[in-house]
């Protein structure tokens, strides 16, 4: 028997995500897929699961499902949360975040809204089983295709969720908390000369805010403004997730996984990869600092965060049942600190 | 095809950085056929090579982006492999699909087409002329999955986009902006004023080649009554209508 997760609660907007359609960007297809890449491959590793199974990512919101079917393995990682797992004639038991959490047949599963994340991914043993769409299950809300029905989870919705097999309930390393105001290193480019030399120099000067725009298309920040050498139009050109655009209002404006293919606004810098699943974590009001980076420095830093994921997966170790501690509570307060990073 | 002296993408090409995992390789900053044809011969020319970490190719007005993983290739590695392709090579140069669009123009799928002809002062059937009478190029797909950049529009034609956009506009809509023609493949926001709408489904999740339309692409689009749009449409809807279109030289 394989598993189904009936959604009791939605949350503001839970979308089935995986690793996204690249590949596809020449036909105007937004890749989208996850916004915390390594936090799914973090999730699937604890429950067993492949690294590309399909999970869902929960936005500012919490969400809670009745598992029918078969029992399953869950696991929420990417920013700390509750996973309050009920069963009929037993009282309510409450885990932490980054651990395999066993859920039987019937169990109501109640997780909390991400704290201090706008996002947190949540992986189930099997896998999200929606019929993918060019190799990805990735929900495209915008075209309205991929994921479940093309659109957020509502009430009532019953997700298909794939076979697995037998295995132990494991657990992360918690990672170190972001810092704050959140590091976020760039590469200048590819219009950084359609900027004054004074723009370039404030995009380093001060943190950025982060306003209430937020979300799987982008996130526009608030600070030092971003003055153009000319005009704020060009002629469009393509832009990917971790392009930082610049309007007339010379404000940022960082696109992540959603993002249309091109736009006609000059980028001054683009986020580097393995600094982008920090930026998607940002909450309104939360600050950021940009720093200049090398494209070398972003490559090395790119295979530096896919090693010590690797690492980290590889390291993963079976849960210690029966703790008297209340490890939620301790995770809470930072007090079992983490020695891997999982983004870089 | 006969090479200009054997000349290289590199001798033609600015490669931009786009952080570490896309590259830009900029043909020029304007839009252009000519730097248009390039950019689209470059795509198939990078696609057709395949290098090792490239991930996806999007071909835009003036330049391509590379996407690669940096975890297989890097952008230095990237520079010299596509840097060193001979310039204007690639397949498809020599002609071109022109797709012909079914187009009910005015009426209720094309609210802007009066007040179009109001502002520069024409008789509605002149804009209809107007607008059906080219032949367009493709230049890119952005914005949405299929949405086509089209060119170019003839100049009394060419107005800017509406001061506030409409919130949401149905899919087939036919719509123009300053030089840019384009069909909305999906309901959406948008700017551009509606001329007229078409049948013709310009994405399809489900196909095996999703977009209709691709860069380098024709589009003429043929006026039809209302009565020929909603029988098109409803044969759409069987899936046993597809645009027609005619193998003809390269613009």
């Amino acid at each position: 028997m394989t598993a189904r997760l009936r959604i009791i609660t939605p949350g503001l907007q839970t979308t089935v995500q995986d690793a996204g359609r690249v590949g596809v960007q020449g036909l105007g297809v937004p890749a989208s897929g996850v916004l915390d890449p390594p936090a799914m491959r973090l999730a699937n590793a604890l429950v067993g699961n492949a690294p590309d199974c399909a999970v869902l990512e929960m936005r500012l919101t919490g969400l809670a499902f009745k598992v029918e079917g078969a029992a399953v393995r869950i696991a929420v990682t990417g920013a700390e949360a509750d996973v309050t797992v009920q069963v009929e004639g037993a009282a309510p038991r409450v885990f932490a975040a980054w651990r395999a959490v066993a859920a039987p047949e019937g169990a109501l599963v109640t997780i909390s809204a991400p704290r201090d994340s706008a996002i947190a991914t949540v992986a189930v043993s099997g896998g999200i089983d929606t019929p993918p769409l060019w190799g990805s299950r990735a929900t495209l809300l915008r075209a309205g295709f991929g994921g479940f029905e093309g659109r957020a989870l509502r009430a009532g919705d019953v997700l298909p969720v794939g076979p697995s097999a037998e295995a132990p309930l494991l657990a992360a390393p918690r990672p170190p908390r972001d810092a704050r105001p959140a590091r976020l290193r760039v590469v200048l480019g590819p219009q950084a000369d359609r900027f004054t030399p004074a723009a370039r120099a404030a995009l380093v000067s001060a943190p950025y805010r982060v306003t209430q725009d937020a979300d799987r298309m982008g996130v526009r920040f608030e600070g030092p403004e971003l003055t153009h050498a000319d005009s704020h139009d060009i002629v469009s050109d393509a832009v990917l997730p971790g392009s930082i655009q610049a309007p007339g209002s010379r404000q940022p404006i960082l696109l992540l996984a959603d993002c249309q293919t091109t736009g006609g606004y000059p980028k001054i810098a683009t986020v580097i990869s393995a600094d982008l699943p920090r930026a998607a974590r940002l909450t309104p009001g939360q600050a950021a600092r940009f720093e200049i980076v090398s494209v070398e420095a972003g490559e090395a830093a790119a295979r530096a965060a896919d090693a010590a994921l690797a690492a980290a997966v590889a390291a993963l170790a079976p849960v210690v049942e029966g703790a008297i501690f209340d490890e939620a509570a301790l995770h809470r307060e930072n007090l079992i600190s983490g020695v891997v990073g999982c983004t870089e | 095809m006969g090479h200009s002296g054997g000349a290289t993408v590199a001798d033609a090409a600015r490669f931009l950085p786009a952080g570490d995992s896309g590259l830009v390789v900029e043909f020029g900053d304007a839009i252009d056929r000519a730097v248009s044809a390039r950019v689209v011969r470059a795509a198939a020319a990078v696609e057709a090579l395949a290098p090792e970490g490239v991930v996806a190719v999007t071909a835009t007005f003036r330049s391509l982006l590379v996407r690669y993983d940096p975890r297989a290739t890097c952008s230095a590695r990237l520079v010299k492999a596509i840097g060193a392709l001979p310039l204007d090579s690639g397949t498809g140069a020599a002609t071109r699909r022109v797709w012909r669009l079914p187009t009910v123009y005015g009426g209720e799928g094309g609210p802007d087409l009066d007040a179009v002809a109001a502002e520069i002062d024409a008789a509605t059937a002149d804009v209809v002329r107007l607008h059906a009478g080219e032949t367009y190029h493709v230049y890119m797909l952005g914005f949405l999955p299929g949405f086509a950049y089209m060119g170019d529009v003839a100049p009394p034609l060419r107005l800017p986009r509406l001061a506030t956009p409409r919130v949401r506009l149905p899919a087939g809509s036919v719509a123009v902006a300053l030089q840019m023609t384009a069909v909305y493949p999906f309901a959406s926001p948008g700017g551009w004023r509606l001329l007229g709408w078409t049948p013709a489904r310009l994405f399809d999740p489900a196909a095996s080649s999703p977009a209709l339309l691709a860069p380098g692409d024709g589009v003429r689009f043929d006026p039809v009554d209302r009565a020929e749009g909603d029988r098109i449409a409803a044969a759409v809807a069987e899936g046993a209508f597809t645009p027609e279109w005619t193998e003809e030289a390269a613009a």
